[in-house]
């Protein structure tokens, strides 16, 4: 039973919601249509919301509403470059694609040296070097508190392992000796970094999971006309037909061998 | 320029260069664009096997485009209700990103099985980690070993970051390197060159 005041618009949106979701989800089994069809459909409802940012950011926000109604035709200079990207599918005036690639490579490289410096090299090495040791009114203390990441047992782990894993990718010496213990240092860092880029990566789809069960339990609901339980067993029937019809189709393209 | 003399006249010039970077961007989406649709048109016309899928996609992406021309661009109306294009992202668009995304929770736990044999030290160090991460991320994990939570903290705070750290500043002088290569003309190969 449908409640009465739930809107068409967010009833019907929760049955495509429900659809899709379970399309997607067949994947599980194998390849199949119904996945097919979903990601056909995510392809071309992406790709459509694409073109629709990009018209309404960039073709009506940056270049038409300033050309039209503030007369800054020179925006006319970057819609030309960025229309000879295009030349490259015409081979006889492919090389003005390049004009318009040594225009956004030659600003990319003028532009990204000095935040690169500002912000990836130097405050990363200002944060790096820290005291590792406090001075209080007291004298010197030395903080072993784990949890605070700014405690000096922290900073000097975190001095060791960047010292250790950018010698590591430092191949100009060869890691022996001395070299050798700081670049297995930096591995060991590495390893336990990754592991732990690996963990969250996980909980995170793990979290998307979660979400896209939870609207599938909402969703089940009597006041949306319970469309996970009827598109499963109906995504369940479609899936063994297709099922039953390859095997038929093999069962065929066998006999007609022998 | 800008960085060293940040005067308002250089600061409304970078401006002025990053929109227009950003207009010139706005354009590369036709190169892409152009290759979807010659892919998908060369199999509708060979009729090869799925060609179906490809109408889908074709329609899928024209009602997008129809929904988003109709609402302006817009995923509200002046009501602040949901437009066609609205409606078609939030019930369509999203649930199939998170599905598509929230699949690969399975394939890397399968894939994990397979990888993570602790054959050596640093096999092993990268299970534990990885372990420790997903443990201490879930409530769960922290009601039955109630460290597990701070441990998975102070990995990403601490050692996680000193690596980060040291990569990132890595990867910045590369590329801080390459772009002088650029500049002074030694580095040619983004326009089609082979390398000298």
């Amino acid at each position: 039973m449908l409640a009465d005041g739930l809107p068409l618009d967010v009833l019907i949106g929760a049955w495509v919601a429900t659809g899709l979701t379970l399309f997607i989800y067949t994947f599980l089994y194998r390849d199949n249509p119904l996945f097919k069809l979903g990601e056909h459909l995510y392809v071309g409802i992406s790709v459509g919301y694409s073109i629709v940012i990009t018209v309404y950011a960039v073709g009506v926000k940056l270049l038409w509403i300033p050309m039209v109604e503030k007369g800054q035709w020179q925006l006319l200079i970057p819609a030309l470059l960025g229309l000879m990207i295009s030349a490259r599918f015409f081979p006889r005036i492919a090389w003005l694609a390049r004009i318009s690639f040594a225009f956004v490579v030659g600003f990319g490289a003028g532009t990204i040296i000095p935040r690169l410096i500002s912000s990836n090299v130097l405050s990363q090495l200002e944060d790096t070097i820290s005291p590792l040791v406090t001075m209080t009114a007291s004298g010197l203390t030395y903080t072993m508190d784990f949890l605070d990441p700014k405690s000096d047992i922290n900073n000097f782990i975190t001095l060791i392992g960047v010292v250790s894993v950018l010698f590591y990718f430092f191949f100009s010496v060869e890691h022996r000796g001395v070299g050798q213990a700081i670049a297995r240092t930096g591995i060991m860092f590495l390893m336990i970094a990754f592991g732990a880029a690996f963990g969250y990566t996980v909980m995170s789809r793990m979290s998307l999971l979660i979400g896209r069960f939870d609207d599938l339990i909402m969703f089940s609901g009597a006041e949306y006309g319970r469309p996970t339980f009827v598109l499963l067993a109906l995504t369940v029937v479609v899936l063994a037909y297709w099922v039953y019809r390859e095997k038929q189709a093999f069962r065929s393209t066998v006999e007609e061998k022998s | 320029m800008q960085y060293y003399v940040p005067h308002p006249a250089s600061e409304a010039l970078l401006t002025s260069a990053s929109n227009w970077m950003i207009i010139i961007g706005g354009f590369a989406l036709i190169l892409g664009l152009v290759s979807l649709i010659q892919l998908h048109m060369n199999r509708i016309q060979r009729n090869v096997e799925g060609w179906g899928y490809s109408g889908v996609l074709f329609a899928a992406m024209f009602v997008m485009v129809i929904a988003g021309i109709l609402a302006g661009g817009e995923n509200l109306d002046s009501e602040r209700e949901l437009t066609g294009y609205g409606w078609t992202y939030s019930y369509a668009m999203v649930p199939l990103q998170g599905t598509m995304f929230s699949l690969l929770a399975f394939f890397v736990a399968s894939a994990a099985y397979r990888a993570f044999r602790a054959r050596t030290k640093e096999a092993a160090l990268l299970l534990v980690a990885a372990i420790l991460m997903m443990w201490g991320r879930v409530p769960l994990g922290e009601y039955l070993w109630a460290f597990s939570g701070d441990i998975a903290q102070w990995i990403l705070n601490v050692i996680n970051s000193s690596v980060r750290r040291a990569i990132l500043i890595g990867v910045s002088l590369g590329m801080i390197a390459l772009s002088i290569k650029i500049i002074f003309g030694i580095e040619r190969m983004y326009l089609g060159g082979k390398k000298e």
